[in-house]
């Protein structure tokens, strides 16, 4: 992109000579990232030799595939065709309710948040527990599941530096967004609160919680209960709560 | 259960590959954690994924069969059957009770023996495939080790001494003892072919040259997830964030402080710095092979020219890898170092067994 020109999308951009990038857009949009979402299904519904998996993202689809099966030009004709046809833009199908701990041995960060957001660490909770966020994608590590829809009072920038590692199962705030991290690691982000909840369990079925596209809120628990709950998750069970929207 | 077998005592044993020792960065790798990327799994696998297939392809395996990562830490392995193993990758040493084998070889593991296999004089990954099946338990469809999300192997974790791993189905292959000719691990030259993009419009035209002219030099660092680049900072056109999307196997990210990362078989599936290029595949195993302190450079090729050289790579290893038994107890070193095989008998043994 050369400074002043206006960039068509989708962009067909390669990763290698085994991965076509389709962008349909600069930024993290629920429009943008519905897009991607739909020609991911519609891709995956077509069962094309040689496509070997997909990843969405939140305004790109990174379609990994075999070249000696399957030709760029024949993917990108496939893609297009897909493009041609306006695939549907389905609307969200479950809006997840993750019960979360706000209280400040869980939420290490909350008061460093109030500041940067000049708000009260109730009014933080509250912001963060009344919105209801987009599952954006997947990424970085099993789980990690990053949501859009954080309330403007909320969107500040990452750490300009690491902070120590967060415990597993984090809810944390950073760049405009809110992320579940469900292993623990040195991070960017703040901690605004902890879930019971396991968005990845190896011996749980499903596996993943949530899917990308869903909708998910966060409850406030308290810490008696979220003990409870962790010890049930602990034990394999969903304690979220799943409500089907259509 | 299949690698049940019986002992002379009547009574049914479990056979078993035991891990001696075993330095830092050794792993159980198969063909990779596939499918997944979407849920933030990363997919693992070998980093040379050409001397992994070649391994498994000698041991008469599946191509995809799980495998011995050996990387510079080093291993010792001893079974308590008899089995071949085929080993493959970078030039390693290799010993079975001190006698040295070639680089690439198929070896015959008798119960109470030790195959040793160490840094050599190139290369940083090895593989060891066993002829028969190590039965471990899959995570996700994969028994592909990835520590960092303490997925795969044994316990999502690297071999360790006294480690066992079940071996199902051992066979020995004839000739028990063979080099084998695998002429392209020959990988010359120090330049490694990338596909420019998908973020090349992130850098000004003369960063790009400045990034394929290098010299790069290969960190300390680097490790099964990514290998660092030192040398001349890039400049970025646009900055150094973009919006997190997909990463493939040798993506090439450029963050704020303008050296190259190139993202390996660990790596995590997304990120949000500029991608300016990605190695192509039949280069990974040629960068992967390189040691900290190893200087390279970048050339760039078309798509085209990247699926050529994937499909010579392919119908090189579809025909079956000759071998040459060994039968002297000492070899010359052009011997050792795999050249000049190609009258070796082929995969099924067709010549006779050189054993006397």
């Amino acid at each position: 992109m050369s400074s002043g020109q206006t960039v068509t999308y989708p962009r067909y951009l390669d990763a290698g000579e085994a991965a076509l990038v389709v962008e349909f857009g600069d930024s993290a949009d629920p429009a943008i990232n519905a897009e991607v979402l739909a020609l991911d299904s519609a891709l995956l519904a077509l069962e094309i030799e040689g496509v070997r998996e997909t990843v969405p993202t939140y305004r790109s689809l990174m379609i990994h595939y075999d070249p000696l099966v399957l030709a760029r030009e024949k993917l990108v004709e496939a893609v297009e065709q897909i493009e041609a046809a306006h695939p549907q833009t389905s609307e969200p199908k479950t809006l997840w309710t993750l019960p979360c701990c706000y209280e400040p041995e869980y939420a290490e960060d909350l008061y460093q948040i109030a500041e940067l957001t000049k708000r009260a660490p109730e009014r933080v909770v509250a912001l963060h527990s009344g919105a209801i966020y987009r599952v954006y994608m997947y990424g970085f590590a099993p789980g990690f599941c990053y949501l859009g829809g954080v309330p403007d009072a909320l969107k500040i920038s990452r750490r300009e530096k690491p902070r120590p590692p967060h415990p597993p199962n984090t809810v944390m705030l950073g760049g405009g967004l809110t992320l579940v991290a469900t292993f623990s690691m040195p991070t960017g982000w703040y901690l605004i609160g902890r879930t019971p909840e396991r968005m990845f369990a190896p011996a749980r079925e499903p596996i993943f919680l949530v899917e990308v596209g869903d909708s998910l809120a966060f409850e406030p628990i308290d810490a008696a209960t979220f003990a409870s709950l962790e010890a049930r998750a602990a034990a394999g069970e969903i304690v979220a709560k799943r409500k089907r929207l259509r | 259960m299949r690698f049940l077998r019986a002992s002379t005592a009547g009574i049914a044993v479990m056979t078993v590959l035991r891990i001696v020792s075993a330095g830092p960065g050794v792993t159980l790798q198969d063909g990779g954690r596939h499918g997944y990327l979407r849920f933030g799994v990363t997919a693992a696998g070998p980093m040379d994924p050409l001397a992994f297939a070649t391994a498994n392809a000698a041991a008469g395996a599946e191509r995809d069969a799980t495998a011995i990562e050996v990387s510079l830490g080093g291993v010792e392995l001893a079974a308590d059957t008899a089995v071949s193993v085929a080993i493959a990758g970078g030039a390693f040493r290799i010993e079975i009770d001190g006698r040295v084998l070639p680089h690439a070889a198929v070896a015959t593991l008798e119960p109470g023996q030790k195959l040793a296999i160490r840094p050599g004089e190139a290369g940083a990954w090895c593989y060891v495939a066993v002829a028969g099946r190590l039965d471990v338990p899959k995570t996700l469809g994969s028994t592909a080790t990835h520590t960092r999300s303490v997925l795969g192997g044994i316990s999502g974790r690297a071999l360790a001494a006294g480690d066992v791993l079940p071996l199902a189905d051992p066979r020995i292959l004839e000739p028990r003892l063979a080099a084998l000719d695998v002429p392209w691990f020959a990988r010359e030259g120090t330049a490694i072919r990338v596909v420019l993009g998908p973020q090349d419009d992130y850098f000004t035209e003369a960063a790009i040259a400045a990034f394929l002219a290098g010299p790069w030099t290969v960190s300390a660092r680097s490790d099964r997830m990514a290998y660092l680049l030192e040398g001349a900072r890039l400049a970025h056109g646009k900055g150094f964030n973009i919006v997190s999307d997909g990463i493939a196997f040798g993506a090439i990210q450029v963050p704020g402080e303008g050296l190259p990362v190139v993202l390996m078989a660990d790596r995590q599936p997304t990120g949000g710095y500029p991608k300016i290029a990605n190695v192509i595949g039949v280069d990974l195993g040629k960068l992967a092979q390189l040691r900290p302190g190893a200087r390279i450079s970048f050339a760039a090729v078309t798509i085209e020219q990247a699926v050529a050289a994937r499909r010579a790579e392919a119908l090189a290893l579809s025909r079956p890898i000759a071998r040459e038994p060994l039968v002297r107890s000492e070899f010359p070193s052009e011997f050792l170092l795999g050249v000049n095989l190609v009258d070796g008998v082929t995969a099924d043994g067709t010549e006779e067994d050189a054993r006397s």
